[in-house]
């Protein structure tokens, strides 16, 4: 019926770049990452979704942003266990039946993130929030984690 | 309709403002096209979408609330994210509505309602 532009080998470069630019981002991850957090996510180069995450500190909380676009807020689950945070869920398949897909970049099934906490966190406090496809996870710290000023009393 | 993913790289160049290239899926739906872009972060006010030429350009521009503290650990990327795409000339570009719901841009772009046969020239 009309000519058909077919152009497989764009699909294959594209692919190619991006696992490229992938691993260019896991790289550079590699380098700026403490060393406590590298577990967890060397086995995960090149297989999957591996959500991008953030972490921050300050004097009350650890706050952690996990990128996770088009989820359904029941499919995230957040846990933690000895210091350890693990944020995980699935992402389904937005194909219906009988529609075809063209082409396809987006990563659909299961994820996995763990992340271990650089201090105690009082894990009954727990918050967490979902706007526009980012997570945020408010960790408060433990009490006796929390720097605390000393006084020091010259005699 | 294999144009619609077609993109025009070049005319991504030569630009100051740096970005990054969202992923992308394209749905055959019947009788419209479904573009998901997936662009965590960004809302209805960052989103900046124009057909010119039958070249689609999305840029999407993230507004992230700020974080009181000190960041430890970064992964994410903080450029803004745009992408370009050649229309096929199936798509009637007057009917395309956008909507973004949770990081995740949905284009629908309806086929013409007849696709009128183009005609070859034999040089």
């Amino acid at each position: 019926m009309s000519i058909i532009r077919y152009q497989p080998l764009e699909t294959v470069a594209w692919s190619g770049l991006n696992r490229l630019s992938n691993l260019r981002d896991e790289l550079d991850s590699l380098f700026e990452m403490p060393f406590w957090s590298n577990f967890g996510r060397q086995s995960q180069l090149f297989s999957g979704w591996s959500p991008a995450l953030d972490l921050y500190q300050n004097n009350d909380n650890v706050i952690v942003r996990v990128e996770l676009p088009g989820m359904r807020k029941e499919d995230i689950e957040i846990s933690l266990q000895d210091g350890m945070l693990t944020i995980s869920g699935e992402r389904k398949s937005e194909t219906a039946e009988g529609d075809k897909a063209e082409r396809t970049e987006r990563y659909v099934g299961k994820f996995r993130r763990s992340i271990s906490l650089p201090t105690q966190v009082d894990s009954s406090k727990v918050t967490a929030t979902y706007r526009d496809g980012i997570l945020n996870v408010t960790l408060p710290k433990a009490e006796e984690a929390k720097p605390k000023q000393i006084q020091v009393n010259v005699a | 309709m294999n144009t619609l993913v077609r993109e025009n790289r070049n005319a991504n160049q030569q630009r100051s403002e740096q970005f990054v290239t969202p992923a992308a899926s394209v749905i055959e739906d019947g009788d419209a096209y479904l573009l998901n872009v997936e662009m965590p972060g960004v809302n209805k006010e960052g989103l900046e979408i124009s057909v010119e030429n039958n070249e689609l350009r999305i840029i999407g521009r993230r507004s992230l609330p700020e974080i009181d503290g000190t960041l430890v650990h970064r992964e994410s990327r903080s450029e803004n994210f745009r992408r370009t795409f050649e229309l096929d000339p199936s798509i009637d570009t007057s009917k395309i509505s956008a909507h973004i719901d949770q990081g995740i841009l949905t284009l629908r772009l309806p086929k013409a309602e007849q696709v009128k046969p183009r005609k070859i020239t034999v040089s």
